[in-house]
């Protein structure tokens, strides 16, 4: 094992908050397997669906209208880069599902254009997700998501669902567009989780 | 090759950007097989389906419904073709 002095090699300072086989960048990438879809607020729905099937939803104004966090985080992309001190506005999941029963353990995130995601519940929960409205004091543009997307910052990023339209509560696990296809279930960046077999 | 450079949407390339990454992995070029898409039934040469290739894998999709029709993902020393998106792949016999 190497022996790293402080100091001496020109290590960052911000290194440590780099996972494993990321680089840093200032820019912020625009990543999309499909068209963007462009969704008038005025026709925007969230909904949350439980695994009995019922179904809670809020429109544009009902969602704005929620108590809204401000965090500032890092995020990290599975094709290696990441963006540190990103800053969002947007609703927690924690007020999201306050009133939803559930049994539920997995969500599926479904997003307009049809992309999904999948993820454990309890991850989405205890301040560590978000729907996310505005980006650096502006609107969410369409290319990053808007008008509104998943935040799951501890995760990588094809967990954060652009466009996002509705959270399906399941009690069993059902993976998504990019996990059906190769990537890792769970996908979390400081254990380099990228593909099934990592 | 087409594309829609310069579009205010998510970038797309024409269906020979699958060449390389499947030719590599196959031995054959595939842009030359026909795909029927499983949303539309309708069969169009691979290299005719849009590739949104600024993703975590290759996506094409059909251009005539949007559908996806296949998902090319290379991780370590592996290659994945996810084509549950396509109901039928034809491919020309090679010429002896």
């Amino acid at each position: 094992m190497a022996l790293i002095t402080p100091g001496f090699g020109g290590r960052r300072r911000d290194d440590a908050n780099l996972p494993p086989g990321q680089y840093r960048t200032d820019d912020f990438p625009v990543l999309s397997a499909g068209p963007t879809p462009r969704i008038g607020l005025d026709e925007w729905e969230l909904a949350v669906i439980t695994e009995t099937g019922e179904r809670s939803t809020w429109s544009w104004a009902e969602f704005t209208a929620l108590p809204a966090d401000e965090p500032t985080v890092d995020i990290h992309c599975v094709t290696h880069w990441s963006k540190f001190g990103t800053r969002w506005r947007g609703v927690s999941l924690d007020t999201l599902l306050a009133d939803v029963e559930t049994a539920a353990e997995y969500v599926v995130a479904h997003s307009y254009g049809g992309y999904s995601t999948n993820l454990p519940l309890e991850d989405l929960l205890d301040g560590r997700a978000w729907v996310a409205y505005e980006f650096d004091g502006e609107p969410l543009v369409p290319v990053h998501g808007g008008p509104a997307r998943l935040l799951v910052p501890h995760l990588y990023f094809w967990k954060s669902a652009k466009w996002l339209r509705a959270l399906e509560l399941r009690l069993d696990d059902e993976p998504g567009f990019w996990e059906t296809a190769g990537y890792h279930n769970y996908g979390d960046p400081w254990r380099e989780q990228r593909y099934r077999a990592d | 090759m087409s594309t829609n450079i310069g579009a205010d949407d998510a970038l797309w390339v024409d269906g020979n950007a699958l060449a390389g990454p499947l030719g590599e992995i196959m031995g054959t070029d595939l842009t030359v097989a026909e795909l029927t898409c499983a949303g539309c039934r309708t069969t169009r040469p691979l290299a005719a389906m849009r590739v949104f290739d600024r993703a975590p894998g290759l996506v094409a999709r059909c251009p005539g419904c949007g559908e996806v029709v296949m998902r090319v993902v290379r991780m370590a020393g592996r290659v994945l073709v996810d084509l549950r998106g396509s109901l039928v792949l034809s491919l020309p016999v090679p010429v002896a």
